[in-house]
């Protein structure tokens, strides 16, 4: 051991490989290339994972919305074709029989699914907007971002039924003046005054929201849109470790047992799985992980194998050398170490300025996509991996410097001194 | 004097295919420290086979060898390098120089496998390539150098060790006359000193610089006789 922290070791070996730079810059390049396109691959793949994992961040990963539809089969008398209206006490069922759900939260909604969106009006200005009914526990399941000064519905606003709402950027501009604080101030939904509390940052989480939406509370809605106990759809929130699928199956068996729909009625009830999407998306992105990972490692023992390659055809070359050495006093072990040296050296260095150049170019691609519409977030490879990758490289290429160095001692000092 | 080197019925043969050739057939020889041997020979006499044997880096079938009063037997190849290191020097027909490396690096090599230090290796290896008269030529690589100057760092890089026993294989072959005498002006000078040299060599007039000269044929010694000693310098401007 001592061999390899000696100076005089490293001067020697610095000697020959400095001495034959043509043949050490060759050498080097191969798993320069490999390190360089498995940082880059597995950088990439984290910065796309991460890319999707922030484009859901707005949302619970578990979530998903379930509404109905009609029958499609005959059930304890019903005929087929039925039409099946959600109830708010749907919620509170679904809630009590599923241990999975986190949060549900019912929701109305006018100018959505067919029928007419409400006109809003301010002064001069109008125009027509979807007005949602939320519960305060919403926001808990898809965040919904609100500017600065203004808030989200709160239990005092549900309880009293109060007249306010959160409207959307597009509202905004709409409605208000452009450097006009909309924030207290009123606009007429259908003949009534509501107040103004937040303006939401608008975020794609249903394929059916746009950035002109109005939010009011469930209850107000439900009062001024008549709409009793019946809920448009349900928004549920599993808990984190739960199965995402188990659950909308479980919702929709016991919204089917509520209302008396056959149990194999796939058609009663529609859901949207946002937690399957996610988790496939996120599945994904992992399969390109790994597989740029996989990709790299394979690059980097390619490299690896051209080291040794061109290190074996370097101990041909340099039998005499070795040759000289021996007859001088060079033992077969340091003979060995020098070629291992050598090699672990070499492909230390090239793995240095490989994961250097990955790291550069890495963050050249994240100010490229910064600001595209591209899932593509801070490009970066966890150090472990990094220290992994530099662990197996060294591993490998003492492994590799095996076959030249044993070569190079395989053959006698004295025959290895006659040839020129 | 002490002996220096001892051989007993040194006997060798290689096996070619089916047939063995047997090369070395009883060598009984012996040099005293400070001795100046020439080992001479028809080609094929098996006088480079005994030089290798005698520098370790070739093993006989049979007999004994003492080296400086030490008994050389079943060396592996680690130990036979810790002896050549310590006890040998050599010098080749073709130099055998480290191509990349200047002429002051390929006379500290010996001193590097001793362990010797970088700053003393250097101050030593200086002192040799003074002796050999290059050391204005310390810092050139083996290509920048001639002939007979390359053959002199490999002379300085042999005495660097300051071994007991200098094995010098066809050290002129590949030298002209003049460079030849020059490089035996040298060789001499180094055996002035005290140090025990053996040459093979299949030139006459080389032989006639040494003190002794032993004749090889066919694996046996035919002749062993000391001789007057012709001064190379008398031939050097």
């Amino acid at each position: 051991m001592k061999f390899i922290f000696d100076r005089n070791t490293w001067q020697e070996i610095f000697g020959s490989i400095q001495k034959n730079k043509v043949r050490t810059i060759i050498t080097v390049i191969g798993v320069l290339w490999g390190i360089f396109i498995y940082i880059t691959l597995a950088g990439s793949a984290q910065g796309m994972d991460n890319g999707f994992e922030k484009s859901f961040e707005s949302v619970a990963r578990n979530s998903l919305f379930a509404w109905s539809q009609s029958t499609s089969k005959p059930y304890a008398g019903y005929k087929t074709g039925r039409s099946i209206q959600l109830k708010f006490r749907d919620g509170e069922i679904l809630a009590n029989k599923i241990p999975e759900i986190e949060y549900i939260a019912p929701i109305n909604a006018r100018g959505v699914f067919g029928d007419s969106a409400a006109t809003a009006v301010r002064g001069g200005k109008s125009g027509s907007y979807a007005v949602y009914g939320y519960i305060p526990v919403y926001a808990k399941i898809a965040t919904k971002k609100i500017y600065d000064n203004g808030r989200f519905f709160n239990r005092e606003d549900m309880e009293q039924s109060r007249k306010v709402c959160v409207i959307g950027e597009r509202t905004q501009q709409e409605l208000f003046e452009k450097d006009e604080d909309p924030i207290g101030g009123y606009i007429r939904l259908d003949d009534i005054y509501f107040q103004v509390v937040g303006v939401h940052k608008f975020t794609q989480t249903t394929p059916f929201e746009n950035d002109g939406d109005i939010f009011i509370p469930f209850s107000t809605f439900k009062k001024i849109f008549n709409k009793g106990e019946n809920v448009d759809f349900f928004a549920i929130a599993a808990y984190d470790d739960a199965d995402v699928v188990q659950v909308e199956k479980d919702v929709k068996a016991v919204l089917r047992r509520n209302h008396k729909v056959h149990p194999e009625d796939e058609r009663a009830f529609g859901a949207f799985n946002l937690g399957e999407i996610f988790n496939r998306i996120m599945g994904f992105s992992k399969g390109i992980t790994f597989l740029s990972l996989i990709v790299g490692l394979a690059t980097i023992l390619a490299g690896v194998i051209g080291i040794g390659n061109i290190l074996l055809i370097s101990v041909k070359e340099r039998t005499n050398e070795l040759g000289i050495r021996r007859a001088l006093g060079a033992t077969p072990r340091e003979v060995r170490m020098q070629i291992i040296l050598e090699s672990v050296f070499l492909t230390m260095i090239a793995g240095i300025v490989g994961i250097i150049l990955g790291a550069i170019v890495l963050s050249a691609l994240n100010s490229a996509t910064e600001g595209i519409d591209f899932p593509y977030t801070n490009p970066t490879l966890p150090i472990p991996l990094v220290i992994g990758a530099l662990l197996i490289m060294v591993v490998l290429g003492t492994l590799i410097g095996l076959i030249p160095a044993q070569r190079a001692v395989s053959i006698k000092p004295i025959d290895a001194l006659r040839e020129e | 004097m002490a002996k220096m080197i001892e051989i007993k019925n040194l006997q060798k043969s290689y096996q070619m295919g089916k047939n063995s050739l047997h090369v070395l057939k009883g060598i009984d020889f012996s040099a005293e420290e400070g001795e100046l041997v020439a080992i001479m020979g028809s080609s094929g006499s098996g006088k480079s086979t005994l030089l290798n044997i005698l520098g370790l880096l070739d093993v006989a079938d049979t007999g004994e060898y003492h080296l400086d009063g030490k008994l050389i037997k079943n060396l592996n190849e680690t130990k036979a390098a810790k002896y050549r290191n310590q006890f040998l020097g050599f010098i080749f027909q073709s130099f055998n120089l480290i191509n990349y490396k200047n002429a002051l690096e390929n006379v500290t090599l010996p001193l590097y496998y001793q362990g010797m230090g970088r700053k003393e290796r250097q101050k030593k290896a200086m002192k040799y390539l003074e002796l050999v008269g290059l050391k204005d030529w310390a810092h050139h690589l083996p290509n920048e150098l001639s002939g007979g100057q390359k053959q002199r760092v490999a002379i300085a890089r042999a005495m660097a060790a300051e071994p007991k026993v200098i094995l010098a294989d066809e050290l002129t072959g590949a030298l002209d006359s003049t460079t030849s005498y020059e490089v035996m002006d040298v060789i001499q000078k180094i055996n002035d000193q005290g140090n025990t040299i053996l040459v093979v060599t299949h030139e006459n007039d080389i032989a006639h610089m040494c003190k002794r000269i032993i004749y090889l044929k066919d694996g046996v010694i035919e002749e062993d006789k000391k001789i007057k000693q012709v001064r190379a310098s008398e031939y050097v401007q």
